[in-house]
């Protein structure tokens, strides 16, 4: 059996009919308790039942998927990867994040194809220029890899954009990060898994929460469609249905749920070879490795739980995107999709112990939560493991919205709200 | 020669009008009413593409939009890469190119790729190319992947049109079941729309035979439509509906095929009758991707349609009995035709001159750039230059599912059929599993409206009728050789067998791990068979693996359809002021400010630009400037709590305020958050009117009426947007009132009727004006409001008068240098989303106010009461140095880092000071006046002084001046 | 696209609305509610999957209405006028 991968382990299998692989994970029976429990089969549940594993050395560990791993908004977002944040304690959990996938297929053995193409956030103005400015200097100060580009700057990265003068949306120049990039969205679901598989993890699909169970004022298992297990650490990373576990644990979140669509173009050979996003449209856009377009833009600004796409902003997000690139104008839609994101006021994830004890957070990442992945899960394992924040985790947890001690990304780009 | 055109025959051809056009380089003939497709194949060039990964060759397979392989980048002025050649009419003069295949399909030389394949299954990219890097490997990859090719000269050829339409009924599909439905419903009374994929309707009566109502098929089809279209129903061909979204809401693609772009419609029928028919699934057997192998519907569709036979030496695969047909016409059309039949038993009587050999499968196939013979399962061989091939029928439940509705298995059918209904959404015809005309008929009865009403009869087949019988083909673990299932993402049985082996067993999984269904035909041939080969894999059935999630679009929709007009000037358009022509006529140069477009300065473009700011500025401190403020807000808030509401939507009292008066506040979000600054004047005792920031104004608006419908109700408070009503012109500066007594606008502007902060009336050319001293520059200044549309005269006569004054025109850049001077501050640029009141000064509410108002509570949390807030100051250079860059931070050490301790939020050369002025947010900053700071921008570190916000006449007597 | 029934106007696209927040969510006033009492009422929602009862504003005749819907399957249940004397 072929357990490392590798381009000799490709090779001889390729020898023998490629039938020698295992399985990428172990599919067992859920026991009927652990030392920690993880709700929710996305990266982030996945990731931290490994770094419990591997950091903390907590190998009796289960992670419990409603569905099949990476299904949620793991499966579905547009794989930018990225950490030019505004705040110092965004740019420590980002910049955390961006760093383990750096090193993140070596790590785990699996390729999740980290594409450091860089991402240019557009200015179309000289007053955005000049919040561009604020941001790229507070990105400097705290570390991160910004540079301010002039209109130039962009010319060089993305050649194919509207420079025309009738353009609704000019060029004045751009934020720019280098690491930026995307990365292969199902290969860190499934990498994660493997890996923590490997550790001794059980990843147990198909099993939804019905109920907690608490006794003593404290959270000690959960009831599922698969029997009662038990565990004293339980952690949640159910982007886009908190609210609903929350409610079954008896407790309200500042979160309301919102579709979040995506698109793809039917594939093409390389043409644009960045992220780009403009503020002007709130397109954002790349080409995968596959060639296709992928496209992104705003929510859909009605609360729902309905995992599908719909016309009236598909239509603004694509005629955006042509604004933007107009030679995409003789491409089609080849599919559309929409995930269901966590929102929360300060569009700052949630990470903490939740007002049930033993019931640990990780949720309201809004539309950014797979770039966080590997801090995500990094953070919520040292929780399940020590019951404490750590320095990085500790801005993000639910007592700032009474504190008033909000993390805005949005407020420091000087949008007033 | 194997494919060719035959001499008689096919009812889409028009012999009389030949064409030609080029494919990969070469010429290919036809004639109109062909296909790319068709003619490609009557010119018996097989090898149309080459596939996406091991670069196999591929042929035509379909007839339709399920087409897997054909795709064809065409080039010219309608560049259109990754288009479908079974689906794009050819005509003449067309460029046709291959995808995937450099120099041409024939000769692609990435075609070795193939030879490697036992070292790239599926999903190999994920186990390797670890070491040393990635990105080491992506870039060739990258190269590697993608199909067609972007025209980098491609320009629009114009906007694509969006329609929105309402029927009584959509009807999806024109093929038997669609058109007996629309008659049906037609004949009830309402209104239909019929739309086709197809230029031409009657679905598959187009070529199998049938008789309705004692008429051959088609003739019968051909009068149906004609019938309707007759009565007024809306009939659209070559018309894809390609998504089924909220409550109902059906997504149209109609193509055109005289240059324009496709047509986008909306419509929203009371219901959908989903007459969408099948499409034929390939059989399992080795190289079953070879050119030459066909579909076998698609087979009949080309000879009939397009008189083209597909081969000379066909073998006929099937599993059921609707290849039989085929057959038949093949061999009567003169090919030599064996039908291999997987079935024993119950097979249909064998045609004429068709050799049949039953229980017997194909094993393989084998040819090197197209298929050349077959190996039956007995190991039996033939030659063969084409094989139709028959795997049974996949009703097409995309736009049912994508409606959510559930699907049932059938183990009769073999495939999945609608399962309970969806709200206003009627399934009918091969779509919903029915396989003779008497089914569909029977089956189409209940799909419209209103049973019952019908006044038209059904129609009857009264002919041969189509059977159903099939033996299920799936795909079996363990099968010898390469077997295709998706053709063009190239995945094989062993792909599947490798995914199920390594756990990736979920369908959905599947999917992600071996793309398998996820090429532009989106898995339209392929789904099926994969997920059943899964079932075989892993023991389970079909139904429980179940099927992936079905999205829109149906088939790929140009991207310029969705975005229609939408694009440059009227793509979120600007707001323009009712005197954007005099400013124009006077040398403005105009910028974009919060969605305004506004004189930015008056003459001096590019490099001397700022140079005309400078002296805008300079002159207007000088004797008086004249300033368009019209996109000031002016929100009127009425009624008898007029006052209550003003306080409770105001961080400063504002009910103290007396009748003629004005009073500068904040508004706050419930965060504590400053949302907007600006003057409230108070006309009378029940009327204010809040004068808001330009970019505000609907943001204003909206929570002005939020909080009236929440708290104060329809009698007490009424709010009105005269925003856009009035044009709003603003005179300052030292001569300020001496110009505007030259109007004689009918008011005292004398110190005591109408001092700082006060409002007064008069009236110009017969017309009310508002005149308000308020001022944004420190100096005298009156904002004169007027009806918009008679507000030019009144600039004119400004202007005119202005000129004995030296009077200068200002924009809104030397307005923010003049404001900045005094240390006024803009929201949203010298405030952030965390700035709060106090952090501006504004202490005396928070720490006084007994009343409530919005945001109240907020203000004392502890972030709020943080002892390090930002706050609100100005800053300066030592003497000689440029203005600081505006976004740049103050710096401070601690830790062995930087750390930001606030930024630069406006920063000028004041003409009037002769230096540099800044304003700013720094930590603790009101309280550090006089200490110097570092500042960096762009990691270069310089010095600045804290000081008052305000660096130009702090004790305000210019205002009286 | 969904439609939307205002109680005022009848059914108009999504698109002419605006989502006002959970129907019910009182404001607490005063500057000495118990902070966690204004965070619940500034943060903290509700956000059912199935069922909900919100506050939407119609943006072309400006009004705010009460509606009932289902955030899973999009489903409008009914809608009415603050107070509730208009009822669709």
């Amino acid at each position: 059996m072929t357990r490392r991968y590798s381009a000799l382990s490709l090779f001889k299998e390729g020898l023998a009919g490629q039938t020698g692989w295992k399985q990428a994970w172990r599919s067992p029976e859920p026991k009927s308790s652990y030392d920690a429990i993880v709700i929710g089969g996305g990266g982030h549940g996945l990731a931290t039942a490994y770094y419990l594993a591997k950091n903390h050395n907590i190998t009796r560990v289960a992670v419990l998927e409603k569905g099949w791993i990476g299904g949620g908004n793991t499966g579905r977002n547009t794989t930018v990867v990225r950490s030019n944040y505004y705040y110092p304690e965004s740019v420590e959990l980002y910049g955390l994040a961006h760093r383990l996938y750096e090193g993140l297929s070596k790590d785990l053995n699996y390729n999740v194809m980290l594409s450091q193409r860089g991402m240019v956030n557009l200015c179309h103005s000289t007053a955005e220029m000049e919040i561009g400015a604020r941001t790229v200097n507070a990105m400097q100060i705290n570390g991160i890899d910004a540079e301010l580009f002039s209109p130039e700057d962009v010319r060089r990265v993305a050649p194919i954009y509207n420079f025309s003068p009738d353009a609704r949306f000019p060029v004045f120049g751009g934020i720019w990060q280098g690491r930026a990039g995307t990365a292969r969205h199902d290969a860190v679901a499934w990498g994660y898994a493997r890996a923590a598989s490997r550790l001794g993890v059980d990843i147990i699909q198909n099993c939804e929460i019905t109920d907690f169970i608490v006794e003593g004022g404290r959270c000690r298992g959960i009831q599922t469609t698969r029997g009662a297990i038990r565990a004293d650490r339980i952690g949640m990373a159910v982007a886009g249905h908190s609210s609903v576990l929350a409610a079954k644990a008896g407790f309200r979140l500042p979160i309301n749920s919102y579709a979040l669509q995506a698109c793809v173009s039917e594939p093409v050979k390389p043409v644009l070879d960045t992220v780009v996003l403009s503020p002007g449209t709130g397109v954002y856009v790349s080409q995968s490795d596959k060639g296709e377009i992928v496209i992104g833009g705003g929510l859909d600004r009605i609360p729902s739980y309905a995992q599908r796409g719909n016309l009236p902003t598909l239509e603004t997000v694509i005629a955006g995107l042509l604004e933007m690139f107009p030679i995409f104008g003789q491409l089609k839609l080849m599919r559309q999709w929409a995930g269901i994101v966590d929102v929360v006021p300060d569009s700052s994830p949630i990470i903490g112990e939740s007002p049930l004890p033993n019931l640990f957070l990780n949720c309201g990442w809004g539309t950014g939560g797979f770039k966080a992945i590997p801090a995500g899960g990094t953070l919520l394992a040292n929780l399940l493991a020590t019951g404490k924040h750590n320095d990085i985790s500790r801005p993000f947890d639910l007592n700032r919205f009474a504190s008033g001690r909000l993390i805005d990304e949005a407020a420091g780009s000087g949008i007033a709200h | 020669m194997t494919a060719s055109r035959i001499a008689q025959g096919g009812t889409a051809i028009d012999r009389s009008q030949p064409i030609r056009f080029s494919f990969d380089g070469s010429t290919v003939e036809g004639f109109a009413g062909d296909t790319i497709a068709s003619a490609l194949l009557a010119n018996d060039v097989a090898v149309v593409g080459r596939s996406f990964k091991y670069h196999r060759p591929r042929g035509i397979w379909g007839a339709g939009v399920e087409e897997p392989n054909a795709l064809v980048d065409i080039g010219g002025e309608r560049a259109t890469p990754n288009t479908r050649a079974t689906t794009e009419p050819a005509r003449e003069g067309l460029e046709a190119r291959s995808v995937n295949a450099t120099p041409s399909a024939l000769t692609d030389r990435n075609a070795f790729l193939d030879r490697f394949a036992r070292f790239i299954p599926a999903a190999f990219y994920y186990k390797t190319f670890m070491w040393p890097d990635w990105h080491m490997f992506e870039p060739r990859i990258r190269a590697m992947a993608g199909l067609g090719k972007v025209d980098a000269g491609w320009t629009s050829p114009g906007t694509a049109d969006q329609i929105n339409h309402h029927c009584d009924v959509l009807v999806v599909g024109a093929g038997p079941a669609g058109l007996a439905a629309a008659r049906l419903a037609a004949g009830a009374g309402l209104s239909v729309t019929l739309i086709d994929d197809q230029q031409r309707a009657g679905g598959s009566l187009g070529h199998r035979t049938g008789e309705i109502d004692g008429k051959p098929a088609s003739v019968w089809a051909e009068e149906t439509v004609a019938a309707l279209a007759a009565s007024g129903h809306l009939i659209l061909p070559s018309t894809t509906a390609f998504g089924i979204y909220d409550h109902n809401l059906v997504g149209l693609n109609q193509r055109h095929f005289d240059g324009r772009p496709d047509t986008l419609w909306r419509v929203r029928p009371r219901r959908i009758v989903l007459a969408t028919g099948a499409i034929e699934r390939p059989l399992p057997f080795a190289n079953n991707d070879l050119p030459g192998i066909l579909s076998a519907d698609a087979g009949l569709s080309y000879l009939r349609r397009h008189a083209v036979l597909a081969g000379r030496r066909i073998v006929v695969a099937t599993n059921n009995d609707s290849a039989y047909e085929v057959a038949q016409a093949v061999a009567e059309a003169g090919a030599d035709v064996t039908l291999v039949d997987i079935r024993r038993e119950g097979t249909p009587t064998a045609p004429a001159k068709v050799r049949v050999i039953k229980g017997r499968a194909l094993a393989s196939a084998s040819g090197k750039l197209r298929v050349e013979a077959v190996t039956l399962d007995d190991g039996s061989r033939f030659d063969a230059d084409c094989v139709l091939v028959s795997g049974g029928w996949t009703p097409t439940i995309h736009l049912f599912c994508q409606a959510k509705g559930k699907l049932a298995w059938s183990e009769a059918r073999a495939a999945f059929l609608p399962g309970d209904p969806v709200d206003g959404i009627a399934v009918a015809g091969a779509a919903a599993g029915a396989v003779s005309l008497s089914e569909v008929f029977a089956g189409c009865e209940n799909a419209v409206a209103a049973p019952g009403q019908a006044k038209v009869a059904m129609p009857r087949s009264t002919g041969a009728e189509a059977t159903g019988g099939i033996s299920a083909a799936w795909p079996k673990p363990g099968s010898k050789g390469r077997i295709w299932i998706d053709y063009q993402n190239d995945v094989t049985v062993k792909d599947v067998e490798l995914a199920a082996r390594e756990n990736f067993i979920s369908v959905e999984h599947l999917k992600r791990y071996t793309t398998l269904g996820m090429a532009t035909d989106q898995g339209k041939t392929s789904n099926l068979p994969g997920l059943a080969l899964m079932a075989g894999i892993t023991g389970r059935t079909v139904p429980e693996v179940g099927t992936t999630t079905y999205r829109p679009p149906f088939t790929p929709v140009p991207l310029a359809s969705f975005a229609g007009a939408r694009a440059g000037a009227l793509m979120a358009p600007v707001r323009r002021l009712p005197l954007e022509g005099a400013h124009r006529e006077s040398g403005a140069v105009f910028q974009e400010y919060g969605g305004w477009l506004r004189p930015a300065h008056y003459g001096g473009r590019d490099a001397d630009a700022d140079r005309a700011i400078q002296d805008e500025a300079l002159r207007a401190r000088q004797s008086v400037a004249l300033f368009d403020g019209s996109t000031l807000g002016k929100i009127e808030v009425i009624g008898p709590q007029a006052d209550a509401f003003v306080d409770f939507l105001y961080y400063n009292t504002m009910s103290t305020l007396k009748p003629g008066r004005c009073r500068y506040g904040f508004m706050l979000s419930e965060n504590g958050v400053v949302f907007d600054d600006g003057v409230l004047v108070r006309l009378d005792e029940h009327r204010f009117v809040v004068s808001c920031s330009s970019s505000h104004v609907s943001a204003v608006h909206a929570r002005l009426e939020e909080w009236r419908q929440d708290r104060f109700g329809r009698d007490a408070v009424y709010i009105h947007n005269a925003t856009s009503e009035m044009a709003t012109l603003t005179v300052s500066g030292p001569n300020a009132r001496k110009l505007i007594e030259t109007l004689d606008l009918r008011l005292s502007l004398d110190e005591a009727d109408l001092p700082h902060m006060a409002v007064g009336h008069g009236s110009y050319g017969g017309d009310e004006v508002r005149i308000a001293r308020v001022s944004f520059t420190g100096d005298r200044s009156y904002e004169i409001s007027i009806r918009a549309d008679r507000a030019e005269p009144l600039w004119a006569h400004l202007r005119e008068a202005g000129k004995a004054f030296d009077a200068v025109l200002i924009g809104l850049e030397a307005l923010m240098i003049l404001r900045a001077e005094k240390g006024f501050i803009v929201i949203g640029k010298d405030t952030d989303g965390t700035t709060l009141p106090h952090d501006l000064g504004s202490e005396g509410p928070r720490t006084k106010r007994q009343t409530e108002y919005v945001g109240r509570r907020s203000l004392f949390t502890d972030e709020a009461s943080r002892n390090n807030r930002l706050q609100l100051v100005g800053l300066t250079v030592p003497s000689g140095e440029a203005p600081l860059p505006t976004g740049a931070h103050g710096i401070k050490r601690g830790n062995g880092r930087l750390h930001s301790q606030g930024f630069v939020t406006s920063s000028y050369l004041s003409p009037a000071l002769g230096r540099p002025i800044a304003l700013g947010l720094i930590e603790r900053g009101a309280a550090r006046h006089g200490e110097t700071i570092e500042i960096q921008h762009l990691g270069k570190i310089s010095s600045a002084t804290i000081a008052a916000p305000c660096a130009f006449d702090p004790a305000g007597d210019r205002l009286h001046a | 696209m969904q439609l939307f029934p205002c109680p005022f106007c009848g059914p108009r696209d999504e698109t002419e609305f605006h989502y006002g927040g959970d129907a019910g969510n009182v404001r607490p006033d005063g500057a000495d509610v118990p902070i966690d009492r204004w965070a619940n009422y500034l943060y903290l929602r509700g956000n059912p999957k199935g069922a909900a009862r919100e506050i939407w504003v119609h943006m072309t005749c400006g009004e705010f209405f009460v509606m009932e819907r289902d955030t899973l399957s999009h489903k409008v249940l009914s809608s009415a006028e603050l107070g509730g004397e208009h009822t669709i």
